[in-house]
Protein backbone atom coordinates (compact mmCIF):
# COMPACT_ATOMS: atom_id res chain seq x y z
CA UNK A 1 0.00 0.00 0.00
CA UNK A 2 1.21 3.50 -0.74
CA UNK A 3 0.61 6.62 1.31
CA UNK A 4 -2.59 7.47 -0.54
CA UNK A 5 -5.80 7.19 1.42
CA UNK A 6 -8.21 5.28 -0.75
CA UNK A 7 -11.81 6.33 -0.17
CA UNK A 8 -13.37 5.20 -3.42
CA UNK A 9 -14.37 1.64 -2.61
CA UNK A 10 -17.72 2.02 -4.36
CA UNK A 11 -15.76 2.48 -7.59
CA UNK A 12 -13.68 -0.62 -7.06
CA UNK A 13 -11.83 -2.50 -4.33
CA UNK A 14 -8.45 -4.10 -4.07
CA UNK A 15 -8.17 -7.84 -4.70
CA UNK A 16 -7.42 -9.61 -1.43
CA UNK A 17 -4.24 -11.73 -1.35
CA UNK A 18 -6.30 -14.86 -0.56
CA UNK A 19 -8.42 -14.18 -3.64
CA UNK A 20 -5.42 -13.71 -5.90
CA UNK A 21 -3.86 -16.85 -4.51
CA UNK A 22 -7.01 -18.87 -5.16
CA UNK A 23 -7.18 -17.59 -8.74
CA UNK A 24 -3.55 -17.94 -9.66
CA UNK A 25 -3.47 -21.66 -10.62
CA UNK A 26 -6.30 -21.15 -13.12
CA UNK A 27 -4.15 -18.84 -15.20
CA UNK A 28 -1.14 -21.14 -15.26
CA UNK A 29 -1.10 -24.89 -14.51
CA UNK A 30 -4.93 -25.27 -14.47
CA UNK A 31 -5.53 -23.12 -17.54
CA UNK A 32 -7.79 -25.67 -19.25
CA UNK A 33 -11.11 -24.84 -20.81
CA UNK A 34 -13.73 -26.32 -18.48
CA UNK A 35 -15.90 -27.15 -21.50
CA UNK A 36 -13.33 -29.55 -22.99
CA UNK A 37 -13.64 -33.30 -22.83
CA UNK A 38 -10.53 -34.45 -20.96
CA UNK A 39 -10.03 -35.07 -17.30
CA UNK A 40 -7.86 -31.97 -16.76
CA UNK A 41 -10.63 -29.69 -17.90
CA UNK A 42 -13.14 -31.63 -15.84
CA UNK A 43 -11.21 -30.64 -12.75
CA UNK A 44 -11.55 -27.01 -13.70
CA UNK A 45 -15.25 -27.45 -14.43
CA UNK A 46 -15.69 -28.95 -10.97
CA UNK A 47 -13.97 -25.98 -9.39
CA UNK A 48 -16.21 -23.55 -11.31
CA UNK A 49 -19.26 -25.43 -10.16
CA UNK A 50 -18.07 -25.23 -6.55
CA UNK A 51 -17.57 -21.48 -7.03
CA UNK A 52 -21.11 -21.20 -8.33
CA UNK A 53 -22.39 -23.05 -5.29
CA UNK A 54 -20.53 -20.78 -2.86
CA UNK A 55 -22.02 -17.72 -4.53
CA UNK A 56 -25.51 -19.25 -4.68
CA UNK A 57 -25.37 -20.04 -0.97
CA UNK A 58 -24.57 -16.42 -0.19
CA UNK A 59 -28.00 -15.30 -1.42
CA UNK A 60 -30.08 -18.41 -0.66
CA UNK A 61 -30.15 -19.49 -4.31
CA UNK A 62 -29.45 -22.78 -6.05
CA UNK A 63 -26.21 -23.41 -7.92
CA UNK A 64 -28.05 -23.68 -11.24
CA UNK A 65 -29.54 -20.20 -10.78
CA UNK A 66 -26.17 -18.39 -10.88
CA UNK A 67 -24.96 -17.37 -14.35
CA UNK A 68 -21.51 -15.84 -14.65
CA UNK A 69 -21.19 -12.70 -16.75
CA UNK A 70 -18.45 -10.17 -17.44
CA UNK A 71 -19.72 -7.92 -14.65
CA UNK A 72 -22.52 -5.81 -13.29
CA UNK A 73 -23.25 -3.89 -16.48
CA UNK A 74 -23.68 -7.05 -18.51
CA UNK A 75 -25.93 -8.55 -15.83
CA UNK A 76 -28.12 -5.44 -15.81
CA UNK A 77 -28.30 -5.39 -19.60
CA UNK A 78 -29.21 -9.05 -19.68
CA UNK A 79 -31.93 -8.78 -17.04
CA UNK A 80 -33.74 -5.90 -18.71
CA UNK A 81 -33.31 -6.82 -22.36
CA UNK A 82 -33.74 -10.54 -21.69
CA UNK A 83 -37.04 -10.19 -19.85
CA UNK A 84 -38.35 -7.46 -22.16
CA UNK A 85 -37.84 -9.67 -25.18
CA UNK A 86 -38.98 -12.92 -23.57
CA UNK A 87 -42.24 -11.37 -22.36
CA UNK A 88 -42.93 -9.08 -25.27
CA UNK A 89 -46.17 -10.91 -26.05
CA UNK A 90 -47.34 -10.48 -22.47
CA UNK A 91 -46.57 -6.79 -22.07
CA UNK A 92 -44.19 -4.01 -22.96
CA UNK A 93 -43.94 -1.99 -19.78
CA UNK A 94 -41.31 -1.97 -17.04
CA UNK A 95 -40.81 0.04 -13.90
CA UNK A 96 -37.50 1.28 -12.57
CA UNK A 97 -36.26 4.36 -10.70
CA UNK A 98 -34.59 7.64 -11.49
CA UNK A 99 -31.56 6.81 -9.37
CA UNK A 100 -30.44 3.57 -11.00
CA UNK A 101 -26.93 3.08 -12.32
CA UNK A 102 -26.50 3.97 -15.98
CA UNK A 103 -26.24 0.27 -16.79
CA UNK A 104 -29.97 0.15 -16.01
CA UNK A 105 -31.00 3.64 -17.14
CA UNK A 106 -29.29 3.53 -20.52
CA UNK A 107 -30.55 0.00 -21.14
CA UNK A 108 -34.08 1.14 -20.32
CA UNK A 109 -33.69 4.09 -22.70
CA UNK A 110 -32.46 1.72 -25.39
CA UNK A 111 -35.55 -0.45 -24.87
CA UNK A 112 -37.78 2.63 -25.08
CA UNK A 113 -36.34 3.32 -28.51
CA UNK A 114 -37.43 -0.17 -29.47
CA UNK A 115 -41.00 0.52 -28.42
CA UNK A 116 -41.00 -0.56 -24.79
CA UNK A 117 -42.49 1.69 -22.16
CA UNK A 118 -40.61 2.52 -19.00
CA UNK A 119 -41.74 4.26 -15.82
CA UNK A 120 -38.90 5.94 -13.93
CA UNK A 121 -40.09 6.24 -10.35
CA UNK A 122 -39.10 9.31 -8.37
CA UNK A 123 -37.51 8.91 -4.95
CA UNK A 124 -37.84 10.91 -1.75
CA UNK A 125 -35.21 13.32 -0.46
CA UNK A 126 -33.32 10.42 1.09
CA UNK A 127 -33.35 8.42 -2.13
CA UNK A 128 -36.00 5.88 -1.13
CA UNK A 129 -38.69 4.58 -3.44
CA UNK A 130 -42.28 5.07 -2.29
CA UNK A 131 -44.05 1.71 -2.21
CA UNK A 132 -47.49 3.16 -2.91
CA UNK A 133 -46.18 5.03 -5.89
CA UNK A 134 -44.53 1.85 -7.09
CA UNK A 135 -47.74 -0.13 -6.83
CA UNK A 136 -49.70 2.64 -8.51
CA UNK A 137 -47.31 2.55 -11.47
CA UNK A 138 -48.11 -1.09 -12.21
CA UNK A 139 -50.12 -1.63 -15.39
CA UNK A 140 -51.60 -4.79 -16.89
CA UNK A 141 -48.69 -4.66 -19.36
CA UNK A 142 -45.96 -4.43 -16.69
CA UNK A 143 -43.53 -7.33 -17.00
CA UNK A 144 -40.60 -6.23 -14.86
CA UNK A 145 -39.77 -4.09 -11.85
CA UNK A 146 -36.09 -3.23 -11.48
CA UNK A 147 -34.97 -1.37 -8.37
CA UNK A 148 -31.40 -1.21 -7.16
CA UNK A 149 -30.58 -2.80 -3.82
CA UNK A 150 -28.41 0.10 -2.70
CA UNK A 151 -27.47 3.28 -4.49
CA UNK A 152 -23.87 3.68 -5.59
CA UNK A 153 -23.68 7.42 -5.04
CA UNK A 154 -25.58 8.14 -1.85
CA UNK A 155 -25.60 4.65 -0.29
CA UNK A 156 -29.35 4.50 0.29
CA UNK A 157 -30.70 0.97 0.71
CA UNK A 158 -34.11 0.42 -0.89
CA UNK A 159 -36.97 -1.53 0.73
CA UNK A 160 -36.17 -4.55 -1.40
CA UNK A 161 -38.27 -7.22 0.35
CA UNK A 162 -41.34 -4.96 0.27
CA UNK A 163 -40.83 -4.17 -3.41
CA UNK A 164 -40.43 -7.87 -4.17
CA UNK A 165 -43.63 -8.62 -2.33
CA UNK A 166 -45.57 -6.08 -4.37
CA UNK A 167 -44.06 -7.37 -7.62
CA UNK A 168 -45.02 -10.96 -6.82
CA UNK A 169 -48.49 -10.00 -5.65
CA UNK A 170 -49.04 -8.72 -9.19
CA UNK A 171 -47.24 -11.60 -10.89
CA UNK A 172 -44.42 -9.36 -12.11
CA UNK A 173 -40.73 -10.28 -12.18
CA UNK A 174 -38.49 -8.39 -9.78
CA UNK A 175 -34.88 -7.59 -10.68
CA UNK A 176 -32.46 -5.84 -8.37
CA UNK A 177 -29.09 -4.36 -9.25
CA UNK A 178 -27.18 -5.46 -6.15
CA UNK A 179 -23.74 -4.46 -7.38
CA UNK A 180 -23.11 -2.26 -4.32
CA UNK A 181 -24.87 -4.57 -1.89
CA UNK A 182 -23.74 -8.11 -2.69
CA UNK A 183 -21.11 -9.14 -0.15
CA UNK A 184 -21.93 -6.06 1.94
CA UNK A 185 -25.57 -6.56 2.92
CA UNK A 186 -27.49 -9.73 3.76
CA UNK A 187 -29.47 -10.90 0.77
CA UNK A 188 -32.00 -13.71 0.60
CA UNK A 189 -33.62 -14.02 -2.80
CA UNK A 190 -36.53 -16.03 -1.42
CA UNK A 191 -37.36 -13.91 1.61
CA UNK A 192 -36.96 -10.80 -0.56
CA UNK A 193 -38.96 -12.14 -3.52
CA UNK A 194 -36.15 -11.49 -5.98
CA UNK A 195 -36.28 -13.17 -9.42
CA UNK A 196 -33.17 -11.62 -10.93
CA UNK A 197 -30.14 -10.10 -9.25
CA UNK A 198 -26.99 -8.50 -10.65
CA UNK A 199 -23.65 -8.50 -8.87
CA UNK A 200 -20.00 -7.85 -9.63
CA UNK A 201 -16.87 -9.33 -8.02
CA UNK A 202 -14.67 -6.26 -7.93
CA UNK A 203 -16.91 -4.45 -5.47
CA UNK A 204 -16.10 -7.01 -2.77
CA UNK A 205 -12.34 -7.44 -3.14
CA UNK A 206 -12.69 -9.83 -6.06
CA UNK A 207 -11.31 -9.46 -9.57
CA UNK A 208 -12.62 -7.17 -12.28
CA UNK A 209 -14.23 -8.75 -15.33
CA UNK A 210 -16.62 -11.15 -13.65
CA UNK A 211 -20.10 -10.80 -12.27
CA UNK A 212 -23.23 -12.87 -12.20
CA UNK A 213 -26.91 -12.71 -12.89
CA UNK A 214 -29.08 -14.74 -10.55
CA UNK A 215 -32.07 -16.09 -12.45
CA UNK A 216 -34.77 -17.78 -10.40
CA UNK A 217 -35.68 -21.16 -11.84
CA UNK A 218 -38.56 -20.82 -14.29
CA UNK A 219 -38.00 -17.12 -15.04
CA UNK A 220 -38.51 -16.41 -18.72
CA UNK A 221 -35.52 -14.56 -20.13
CA UNK A 222 -33.87 -14.41 -23.54
CA UNK A 223 -30.13 -14.76 -23.92
CA UNK A 224 -28.00 -11.67 -24.33
CA UNK A 225 -24.68 -13.16 -25.45
CA UNK A 226 -25.18 -15.74 -28.17
CA UNK A 227 -22.66 -18.39 -29.13
CA UNK A 228 -21.45 -21.45 -27.26
CA UNK A 229 -23.39 -23.48 -24.73
CA UNK A 230 -21.63 -22.27 -21.61
CA UNK A 231 -23.61 -21.34 -18.49
CA UNK A 232 -26.27 -23.97 -19.23
CA UNK A 233 -26.64 -22.58 -22.73
CA UNK A 234 -27.66 -19.17 -21.51
CA UNK A 235 -24.51 -17.11 -21.73
CA UNK A 236 -21.92 -17.86 -24.39
CA UNK A 237 -18.19 -17.30 -23.93
CA UNK A 238 -15.37 -19.39 -22.58
CA UNK A 239 -15.82 -19.71 -18.84
CA UNK A 240 -13.70 -17.33 -16.81
CA UNK A 241 -12.58 -20.04 -14.41
CA UNK A 242 -9.98 -17.94 -12.59
CA UNK A 243 -12.54 -15.15 -12.23
CA UNK A 244 -15.21 -17.52 -10.93
CA UNK A 245 -12.84 -19.01 -8.37
CA UNK A 246 -11.71 -15.54 -7.29
CA UNK A 247 -15.30 -14.31 -7.09
CA UNK A 248 -16.23 -17.29 -4.90
CA UNK A 249 -13.26 -16.72 -2.59
CA UNK A 250 -14.13 -13.03 -2.29
CA UNK A 251 -17.76 -13.95 -1.56
CA UNK A 252 -16.76 -16.48 1.08
CA UNK A 253 -14.60 -13.89 2.87
CA UNK A 254 -17.16 -11.09 2.48
CA UNK A 255 -19.93 -13.22 3.95
CA UNK A 256 -17.76 -14.47 6.82
CA UNK A 257 -16.65 -10.93 7.74
CA UNK A 258 -19.82 -9.05 6.86
CA UNK A 259 -21.02 -8.31 10.38
CA UNK A 260 -17.67 -7.30 11.80
CA UNK A 261 -16.71 -5.22 8.77
CA UNK A 262 -20.04 -3.46 8.66
CA UNK A 263 -19.91 -2.62 12.36
CA UNK A 264 -16.39 -1.26 11.96
CA UNK A 265 -17.14 0.72 8.79
CA UNK A 266 -20.35 2.14 10.27
CA UNK A 267 -18.44 3.50 13.23
CA UNK A 268 -15.88 5.20 10.97
CA UNK A 269 -18.54 6.35 8.52
CA UNK A 270 -20.53 8.01 11.29
CA UNK A 271 -17.41 9.60 12.72
CA UNK A 272 -16.68 11.13 9.33
CA UNK A 273 -20.25 12.33 8.88
CA UNK A 274 -20.58 13.70 12.41
CA UNK A 275 -17.27 15.54 12.39
CA UNK A 276 -17.78 17.10 8.96
CA UNK A 277 -21.33 18.18 9.73
CA UNK A 278 -20.19 19.72 13.01
CA UNK A 279 -17.03 21.35 11.69
CA UNK A 280 -17.80 22.49 8.15
CA UNK A 281 -20.78 24.86 7.83
CA UNK A 282 -23.17 24.91 4.86
CA UNK A 283 -22.76 21.20 4.27
CA UNK A 284 -25.37 18.55 3.73
CA UNK A 285 -25.07 14.82 3.93
CA UNK A 286 -26.85 13.07 1.08
CA UNK A 287 -28.90 9.92 1.41
CA UNK A 288 -30.59 8.09 4.25
CA UNK A 289 -28.74 8.00 7.57
CA UNK A 290 -30.55 4.84 8.67
CA UNK A 291 -30.98 2.73 5.55
CA UNK A 292 -27.44 3.22 4.33
CA UNK A 293 -24.49 1.16 3.16
CA UNK A 294 -21.89 0.91 5.91
CA UNK A 295 -19.14 2.31 3.70
CA UNK A 296 -20.86 5.27 2.04
CA UNK A 297 -20.45 8.94 2.84
CA UNK A 298 -21.81 11.58 0.47
CA UNK A 299 -21.65 15.32 1.09
CA UNK A 300 -22.56 18.50 -0.74
CA UNK A 301 -20.45 21.48 0.22
CA UNK A 302 -22.19 24.68 -0.80
CA UNK A 303 -20.41 27.36 -2.83
CA UNK A 304 -17.76 24.92 -4.10
CA UNK A 305 -17.54 22.72 -7.13
CA UNK A 306 -16.90 18.98 -7.00
CA UNK A 307 -14.09 18.59 -9.49
CA UNK A 308 -11.99 21.31 -7.85
CA UNK A 309 -12.59 19.60 -4.56
CA UNK A 310 -11.53 16.22 -5.93
CA UNK A 311 -8.30 17.51 -7.45
CA UNK A 312 -7.35 19.23 -4.21
CA UNK A 313 -8.18 16.10 -2.21
CA UNK A 314 -6.11 14.06 -4.64
CA UNK A 315 -3.16 16.43 -4.22
CA UNK A 316 -3.44 15.84 -0.48
CA UNK A 317 -3.45 12.08 -0.95
CA UNK A 318 -7.17 11.32 -0.71
CA UNK A 319 -8.82 9.35 -3.52
CA UNK A 320 -12.50 10.21 -3.61
CA UNK A 321 -15.15 10.71 -6.23
CA UNK A 322 -17.84 13.17 -7.11
CA UNK A 323 -21.13 11.43 -7.74
CA UNK A 324 -20.60 8.49 -10.02
CA UNK A 325 -17.21 8.17 -11.68
CA UNK A 326 -19.07 7.22 -14.84
CA UNK A 327 -20.50 10.73 -15.11
CA UNK A 328 -17.13 12.42 -14.95
CA UNK A 329 -17.03 13.03 -18.69
CA UNK A 330 -20.26 14.93 -18.50
CA UNK A 331 -20.80 18.45 -17.26
CA UNK A 332 -24.18 17.73 -15.73
CA UNK A 333 -24.33 17.02 -12.05
CA UNK A 334 -25.29 13.56 -10.92
CA UNK A 335 -28.79 12.35 -11.84
CA UNK A 336 -29.06 10.82 -8.37
CA UNK A 337 -28.48 14.11 -6.58
CA UNK A 338 -30.99 15.82 -8.86
CA UNK A 339 -33.49 13.04 -8.19
CA UNK A 340 -33.30 13.58 -4.42
CA UNK A 341 -34.28 17.18 -5.10
CA UNK A 342 -31.00 19.07 -4.98
CA UNK A 343 -30.73 22.08 -7.28
CA UNK A 344 -27.94 21.91 -9.87
CA UNK A 345 -25.70 24.37 -8.09
CA UNK A 346 -25.74 22.38 -4.85
CA UNK A 347 -25.35 19.07 -6.66
CA UNK A 348 -22.19 20.39 -8.34
CA UNK A 349 -20.50 20.52 -4.93
CA UNK A 350 -20.77 16.85 -4.14
CA UNK A 351 -18.11 14.46 -2.97
CA UNK A 352 -18.43 10.75 -2.27
CA UNK A 353 -16.09 8.99 0.15
CA UNK A 354 -16.48 5.23 0.31
CA UNK A 355 -14.43 3.53 3.00
CA UNK A 356 -13.47 -0.08 3.65
CA UNK A 357 -12.26 -2.27 6.50
CA UNK A 358 -8.75 -1.04 5.60
CA UNK A 359 -9.69 2.53 6.50
CA UNK A 360 -8.39 3.66 9.89
CA UNK A 361 -9.60 6.24 12.37
CA UNK A 362 -6.49 8.29 11.52
CA UNK A 363 -7.55 8.23 7.87
CA UNK A 364 -10.97 9.56 8.85
CA UNK A 365 -9.51 12.36 10.93
CA UNK A 366 -7.05 13.25 8.19
CA UNK A 367 -9.95 13.35 5.70
CA UNK A 368 -11.91 15.69 7.99
CA UNK A 369 -8.98 18.06 8.42
CA UNK A 370 -8.23 17.99 4.70
CA UNK A 371 -11.85 18.65 3.78
CA UNK A 372 -11.96 21.60 6.18
CA UNK A 373 -8.85 23.03 4.61
CA UNK A 374 -9.81 22.41 0.99
CA UNK A 375 -13.44 23.49 1.31
CA UNK A 376 -12.30 26.61 3.14
CA UNK A 377 -9.81 27.37 0.40
CA UNK A 378 -12.31 26.88 -2.39
CA UNK A 379 -14.89 29.00 -0.58
CA UNK A 380 -12.38 31.81 -0.25
CA UNK A 381 -12.12 31.66 -4.05
CA UNK A 382 -15.85 31.43 -4.66
CA UNK A 383 -17.86 34.45 -5.82
CA UNK A 384 -20.97 32.65 -4.57
CA UNK A 385 -19.56 32.49 -1.07
CA UNK A 386 -18.47 36.12 -1.26
CA UNK A 387 -22.00 37.21 -2.16
CA UNK A 388 -23.48 34.95 0.49
CA UNK A 389 -21.27 36.40 3.21
CA UNK A 390 -22.05 39.97 2.08
CA UNK A 391 -25.77 39.24 2.13
CA UNK A 392 -25.55 37.87 5.67
CA UNK A 393 -24.08 41.14 6.94
CA UNK B 1 -12.49 12.36 -12.69
CA UNK B 2 -10.88 11.68 -15.98
CA UNK B 3 -10.15 15.34 -16.79
CA UNK B 4 -7.68 15.65 -13.97
CA UNK B 5 -5.08 13.58 -15.73
CA UNK B 6 -5.73 15.47 -18.95
CA UNK B 7 -4.84 18.86 -17.51
CA UNK B 8 -1.51 20.33 -18.55
CA UNK B 9 1.08 21.13 -15.92
CA UNK B 10 0.34 24.81 -16.41
CA UNK B 11 -3.37 24.31 -15.78
CA UNK B 12 -2.58 22.36 -12.62
CA UNK B 13 -0.14 25.05 -11.51
CA UNK B 14 -2.67 27.85 -12.02
CA UNK B 15 -5.32 25.79 -10.27
CA UNK B 16 -3.21 24.87 -7.25
CA UNK B 17 -1.46 28.26 -7.06
CA UNK B 18 -3.93 30.71 -8.57
CA UNK B 19 -2.51 34.15 -9.38
CA UNK B 20 -4.43 37.26 -8.42
CA UNK B 21 -7.17 35.47 -6.55
CA UNK B 22 -9.25 37.80 -4.43
CA UNK B 23 -11.22 41.03 -4.55
CA UNK B 24 -10.43 44.64 -5.33
CA UNK B 25 -12.21 47.18 -3.19
CA UNK B 26 -13.92 49.86 -5.25
CA UNK B 27 -12.77 48.37 -8.54
CA UNK B 28 -12.79 50.38 -11.74
CA UNK B 29 -14.78 47.55 -13.27
CA UNK B 30 -16.21 44.24 -12.10
CA UNK B 31 -17.91 41.58 -14.16
CA UNK B 32 -19.53 38.29 -13.26
CA UNK B 33 -20.30 35.69 -15.89
CA UNK B 34 -21.42 32.09 -15.97
CA UNK B 35 -24.15 30.15 -14.37
CA UNK B 36 -24.18 28.19 -11.13
CA UNK B 37 -26.48 25.67 -12.74
CA UNK B 38 -23.74 24.72 -15.18
CA UNK B 39 -21.17 24.75 -12.43
CA UNK B 40 -19.05 27.77 -13.40
CA UNK B 41 -19.17 31.37 -12.23
CA UNK B 42 -16.30 33.79 -12.76
CA UNK B 43 -15.99 37.25 -11.35
CA UNK B 44 -13.26 39.59 -12.50
CA UNK B 45 -12.21 42.83 -10.82
CA UNK B 46 -10.12 45.41 -12.66
CA UNK B 47 -8.28 48.42 -11.32
CA UNK B 48 -7.69 50.76 -14.25
CA UNK B 49 -5.65 53.96 -14.02
CA UNK B 50 -6.30 57.32 -15.64
CA UNK B 51 -4.31 56.30 -18.73
CA UNK B 52 -6.66 53.35 -19.21
CA UNK B 53 -3.99 50.85 -18.19
CA UNK B 54 -5.06 47.81 -16.14
CA UNK B 55 -3.10 48.30 -12.94
CA UNK B 56 -4.46 45.30 -11.18
CA UNK B 57 -6.75 42.37 -11.95
CA UNK B 58 -8.26 39.93 -9.46
CA UNK B 59 -10.73 37.11 -9.71
CA UNK B 60 -13.03 34.82 -7.80
CA UNK B 61 -14.30 31.65 -9.41
CA UNK B 62 -16.74 28.89 -8.56
CA UNK B 63 -15.99 26.02 -10.88
CA UNK B 64 -13.78 23.18 -11.97
CA UNK B 65 -10.00 23.12 -12.16
CA UNK B 66 -10.02 24.55 -15.67
CA UNK B 67 -12.35 27.38 -14.65
CA UNK B 68 -10.01 28.44 -11.87
CA UNK B 69 -6.91 28.11 -14.07
CA UNK B 70 -8.39 30.10 -16.96
CA UNK B 71 -9.49 32.88 -14.58
CA UNK B 72 -6.05 32.98 -13.06
CA UNK B 73 -4.38 33.11 -16.47
CA UNK B 74 -6.83 35.73 -17.75
CA UNK B 75 -5.92 38.08 -14.90
CA UNK B 76 -2.24 37.56 -15.68
CA UNK B 77 -2.79 38.34 -19.34
CA UNK B 78 -4.71 41.60 -18.81
CA UNK B 79 -2.47 43.04 -16.12
CA UNK B 80 -0.41 45.96 -17.39
CA UNK B 81 -2.32 46.13 -20.66
CA UNK B 82 -4.37 49.02 -21.97
CA UNK B 83 -8.11 48.45 -21.98
CA UNK B 84 -7.93 48.16 -25.77
CA UNK B 85 -5.28 45.44 -25.49
CA UNK B 86 -7.16 43.72 -22.66
CA UNK B 87 -10.18 43.48 -24.90
CA UNK B 88 -8.06 41.53 -27.35
CA UNK B 89 -7.21 38.80 -24.85
CA UNK B 90 -9.22 35.99 -26.40
CA UNK B 91 -10.17 32.61 -25.09
CA UNK B 92 -7.62 31.18 -27.51
CA UNK B 93 -4.88 33.28 -25.96
CA UNK B 94 -5.88 32.08 -22.49
CA UNK B 95 -5.92 28.47 -23.66
CA UNK B 96 -2.57 28.73 -25.41
CA UNK B 97 -0.98 30.33 -22.40
CA UNK B 98 -2.14 27.31 -20.38
CA UNK B 99 -0.74 24.82 -22.93
CA UNK B 100 -4.25 23.80 -23.93
CA UNK B 101 -7.37 22.47 -22.25
CA UNK B 102 -9.23 19.15 -22.55
CA UNK B 103 -12.00 19.53 -25.18
CA UNK B 104 -14.84 19.40 -22.62
CA UNK B 105 -13.26 22.34 -20.80
CA UNK B 106 -12.90 24.78 -23.68
CA UNK B 107 -16.02 26.63 -22.54
CA UNK B 108 -14.08 27.66 -19.42
CA UNK B 109 -11.71 29.73 -21.54
CA UNK B 110 -14.70 31.39 -23.21
CA UNK B 111 -16.02 32.23 -19.80
CA UNK B 112 -12.68 33.83 -18.92
CA UNK B 113 -12.83 35.97 -22.06
CA UNK B 114 -16.39 36.96 -21.19
CA UNK B 115 -15.36 37.84 -17.64
CA UNK B 116 -12.76 40.29 -18.96
CA UNK B 117 -15.34 41.83 -21.30
CA UNK B 118 -17.91 42.10 -18.53
CA UNK B 119 -15.46 43.89 -16.24
CA UNK B 120 -14.42 46.24 -19.07
CA UNK B 121 -18.06 46.94 -19.86
CA UNK B 122 -18.69 47.85 -16.25
CA UNK B 123 -15.67 50.17 -16.33
CA UNK B 124 -16.78 51.76 -19.60
CA UNK B 125 -20.34 52.26 -18.37
CA UNK B 126 -19.28 53.76 -15.04
CA UNK B 127 -16.91 56.21 -16.74
CA UNK B 128 -19.06 56.91 -19.74
CA UNK B 129 -16.31 55.75 -22.09
CA UNK B 130 -16.77 53.79 -25.24
CA UNK B 131 -14.24 51.08 -25.99
CA UNK B 132 -14.21 50.16 -29.64
CA UNK B 133 -15.30 46.61 -30.27
CA UNK B 134 -16.67 46.04 -26.75
CA UNK B 135 -20.10 44.47 -26.68
CA UNK B 136 -22.46 44.23 -23.72
CA UNK B 137 -21.59 41.16 -21.64
CA UNK B 138 -23.61 38.00 -21.91
CA UNK B 139 -24.78 37.50 -18.36
CA UNK B 140 -26.72 34.37 -17.67
CA UNK B 141 -26.42 33.78 -13.98
CA UNK B 142 -30.17 33.87 -13.56
CA UNK B 143 -30.05 30.84 -11.31
CA UNK B 144 -28.10 32.57 -8.61
CA UNK B 145 -30.98 34.48 -7.01
CA UNK B 146 -32.75 31.22 -6.43
CA UNK B 147 -29.53 29.73 -5.14
CA UNK B 148 -29.02 32.46 -2.53
CA UNK B 149 -32.62 32.27 -1.42
CA UNK B 150 -32.47 28.56 -0.92
CA UNK B 151 -29.08 28.63 0.70
CA UNK B 152 -30.00 31.29 3.22
CA UNK B 153 -33.14 29.38 4.08
CA UNK B 154 -31.26 26.20 4.78
CA UNK B 155 -28.11 27.62 6.33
Amino acid sequence: MNSKIYMDNAATTRVLPEVLEAMSPYFTEEFYNPASAYELSGMVAKKVSEARETIANAIGAKEKEIFFTAGGSESDNWALKGVAHALRAKGNHMITTKIEHHAILHTAEFLEKQGFQVTYLPVDDKGRVDLQELEAAIRPSTVLISVMFANNEIGTIEPIAEIGKIAHKHGIYFHTDAVQAFGHEKIDVNAMHIDLLSASAHKLNGPKGIGFLYIRTGTKIENLIHGGSQELGRRAGTTNAAGAVGFAKATELAVANMDSHNAYEKRLRDRLIDRVMAEIPYTRVNGDLENRLANNVSFCFRFVEGESLLIMLDKKGICASSGSACTSGSLDPSHVLLAIGLPHEIAHGSVRLTISSDTTEEDIDYAVETLKDVVGRLRSMSPLYEDFVKKQK
Amino acid sequence: MSQVTEYSEKVMDHFMNPRNMGEIEDPSGVGTVGNAKCGDIMRMYLDIDENQIVREAKFKTFGCGAAVATSSMATELVKGKSVREALEVTNKAVMEALDGLPPVKIHCSLLAEQAIHAALWDYATKNNISIEGLKPPVNDIDETEEFYKMTSEQA
